[in-house]
């Protein structure tokens, strides 16, 4: 496992030597899993987007919990960057190997997480906690 | 013409550059757009924190925000250029970590603007 982690680790910075491995795939299937990663990364983006905006419009709330709401969906933003590197050199090299593409929990994390902040969001506004 | 796992078609290997019907190479440029354009909105944002606060960090924060998007603008036009080719070949080292590289720094500038 450790040492299944650390080799995806070393291939995030050198995705070259992916090439010595199995034959190359059609391009296309290469491009499509090249756009599902720059989705992650929009996905990513958004997060950075979204701390940064709540610290701006949610002047409502307290400072302690704007900063940690903002600190949380940042923390986010960098696991789902790590990510979308990380599937994609699996993907390629599952391609590349003739293998099945490897299946994730992350989606249904990120989904899970996604739900449990708004359902706290609402509650905070509802009940109006969190106020200065 | 169904593609296959191992590669393209026995007859469609002979011909000079024959055009994707599904148009993937179009459409992976379009997705480098996509995600610059993103980039642009969040460092948007950023400027306009450092706009409002008007301290000298929150001004180098957001700079360090717009160079990072000017990174990411250079990787995006460097494998826009490379989809141009008939065959192109799948992501290099440069564009991961470096849309990696731009990603992280704006998570960064986005906790020093807090």
């Amino acid at each position: 496992m450790r040492d299944r982690f650390s080799a995806s680790v070393r291939l995030w910075f050198a995705p070259q030597r992916l090439r010595e491995e199995g034959t190359t795939p059609d391009y296309r299937f290469s491009l499509a899993n090249e756009r599902t990663f720059l989705a992650w990364i929009r996905t990513s983006l958004a997060l950075v987007a979204g701390g940064i905006a709540v610290d701006q419009f949610l002047t409502g709330l307290r400072w302690g919990v704007r900063t940690t709401v903002a600190i949380v969906l940042l923390a986010g933003a960098v696991l789902c960057a790590f990510r979308a590197v990380n599937h994609w050199v699996r993907c390629e090299r599952a391609m590349r190997r003739g293998e099945d593409l490897p299946a994730s929990r992350f989606p249904v994390l990120l989904a899970a997480a996604t739900a449990a902040a708004a359902v706290l969001v609402i509650a905070v506004v509802v009940l109006g906690l969190g106020g200065r | 013409m169904t593609p296959t796992p191992g590669g393209v078609p026995a007859d469609e290997r002979d011909e000079p550059a024959p055009r994707d019907p599904g148009a993937q190479p179009e459409r992976t440029w379009f997705a480098w757009r996509r995600t610059t354009l993103t980039f642009a909105v969040s460092v948007a944002l950023a400027a306009r924190v450092a706009a409002e606060q008007r301290t000298g960090t929150a001004v180098a924060a957001a700079a360090v925000g717009v160079l990072a998007w000017l990174g990411l603008l250079l990787t995006a036009h460097r494998r826009i250029g490379a989809l141009s080719g008939a065959r192109p070949s799948p992501m290099g080292a440069v564009q991961v970590v470096g849309t990696l590289v731009c990603v992280l720094v704006l998570v960064v500038v986005g906790g020093v603007l807090l």
